[in-house]
């Protein structure tokens, strides 16, 4: 439901380190904990790009599954559903390890376009 | 591409990150069409990829840092309230005035998509109500982030105040992502959503210090099982206090009152 002011909040981070270069491609990591849908991550997207040098920009997003540790028992668990238990001693004493992050990674960009006048 | 790896601390870092650039897309390369001109500049002109290590919640964590740093100035505690639309928060809130607001100064920032409906029914409650509209764009932001509660602080006494409530956006996903700057998180459940509730929001549920399990009058007229919620809040949030509640007819407010005014004791 938030993906649009995500988005926006993408793009101004983007635009930051490329300036007036076109923008193709930026790669996110998002956690399985976030509630950030890749459609409409997509969707929304392409409506905050509509312009200027990331229109046509493509988002790629590097899904990061959820990852506990167990503070009793030390094993380390993907979860399938997001019920924090250490499904070794059951115990509720869980650290997430993975699974949280919402970051841009990687942004690819094309050459700068030739500018007027020179 | 490399793990990446958030503690409970904020810090941010990378496990195995075998620098695997190409991976199933178009490698940087240069296209040529500088050649014969040189790079005047200093700064790179063709493709290339830019690799970047950056939060995309940083500015409105910047901005919350920035607004707890002015409630910690002025000496006031702050709450953050979520629920979805309809668990009864400006009803709780409006009892919760009645009976804090002689013995504590109470600001309300008020997050609502439109209209001030919600903001007048807590005139005359002796609190200093800020409202925010978040209806901009593209039909309303559904929470209130850092930014936006920024914009309400200046009409709001802070110096004079003892505590802040923040009335969040009716919604149990979008809130629960942004930190405001707040001291707790607290959520009204009410007992008409159903026992599975904190397994579908598990992000919520998770992120709140209390539940308020608000509406128990309807009890005796519905088949909901509150163990069995218990139980389902449990698997995601072992530590979070429940507070039983009906601000309808005032059980267990008083509770929920103790519970507010301990927020700052635990913090002061």
């Amino acid at each position: 439901m938030h993906e649009l002011s995500v988005c926006t909040a993408i793009a101004d981070a983007v635009r930051q380190h490329t300036g007036d270069r076109p923008v193709r491609s930026v790669r996110l990591s998002v956690g399985y904990l976030r509630q950030l849908l890749p459609d409409s991550l997509e969707f929304c997207w392409s409506m905050v790009t509509d312009r200027g040098p990331l229109a046509g920009s493509e988002l790629i997003v590097d899904h990061i599954p959820a990852e506990v540790e167990c503070r009793e028992c030390g094993r380390r668990t993907v979860l399938d559903h997001p019920v924090l238990r250490c499904p070794g001693c059951s115990g509720n004493r869980v650290e997430v390890v993975a699974g949280e992050e919402c970051l841009i990674t990687s942004i690819d960009v094309g050459p700068v376009p030739a500018s007027e006048g020179e | 591409m490399g793990r990446f790896h958030r503690h409970d601390d904020g810090t941010v870092h990378e496990h195995d990150h075998p620098h695997d650039h190409a991976e199933g897309h178009e490698p940087p390369h240069d296209d040529g069409r500088s050649s014969g001109h040189g790079d005047h500049s200093g700064y790179g002109t063709g493709a290339a990829r830019i690799e970047v290590l950056e939060a995309i919640f940083g500015e409105n964590d910047r901005l919350a840092a920035a607004n707890r740093a002015d409630f910690d100035a002025a000496g006031v505690r702050v709450v953050n309230l979520m629920s979805s639309p309809g668990a009864g928060k400006t009803m709780l809130l409006r009892e919760t005035l009645r009976r804090l607001s002689p013995r504590l100064r109470i600001g309300i920032v008020e997050g609502d998509i439109e209209t001030s409906l919600d903001a007048d029914r807590l005139e005359g409650f002796g609190a200093a109500v800020a409202l925010v509209n978040t209806g901009n764009g593209f039909g309303g932001e559904c929470h209130l982030d850092a930014p936006m509660v920024r914009s309400a602080l200046p009409r709001l006494p802070l110096p004079d105040l003892d505590l802040v409530v923040i009335e969040n956006v009716g919604n149990l996903v979008c809130p629960a992502e942004f930190n405001v700057g707040e001291d707790a998180k607290a959520m009204v459940y009410a007992v008409t959503e159903g026992e599975e509730k904190p397994l579908k929001y598990p992000v919520m549920f998770r992120s709140v210090d209390v539940v308020v399990v608000n509406k128990i009058d309807l009890l005796p007229h519905l088949d909901v099982d509150l163990d069995l919620f218990e139980r389902h809040l449990r698997a995601v949030n072992p530590h979070a206090t429940t507070i039983r509640v009906s601000a309808r007819t005032g059980e267990g407010v008083d509770t929920w009152c103790d519970w507010l005014t301990g927020v700052g004791a635990a913090h002061g």
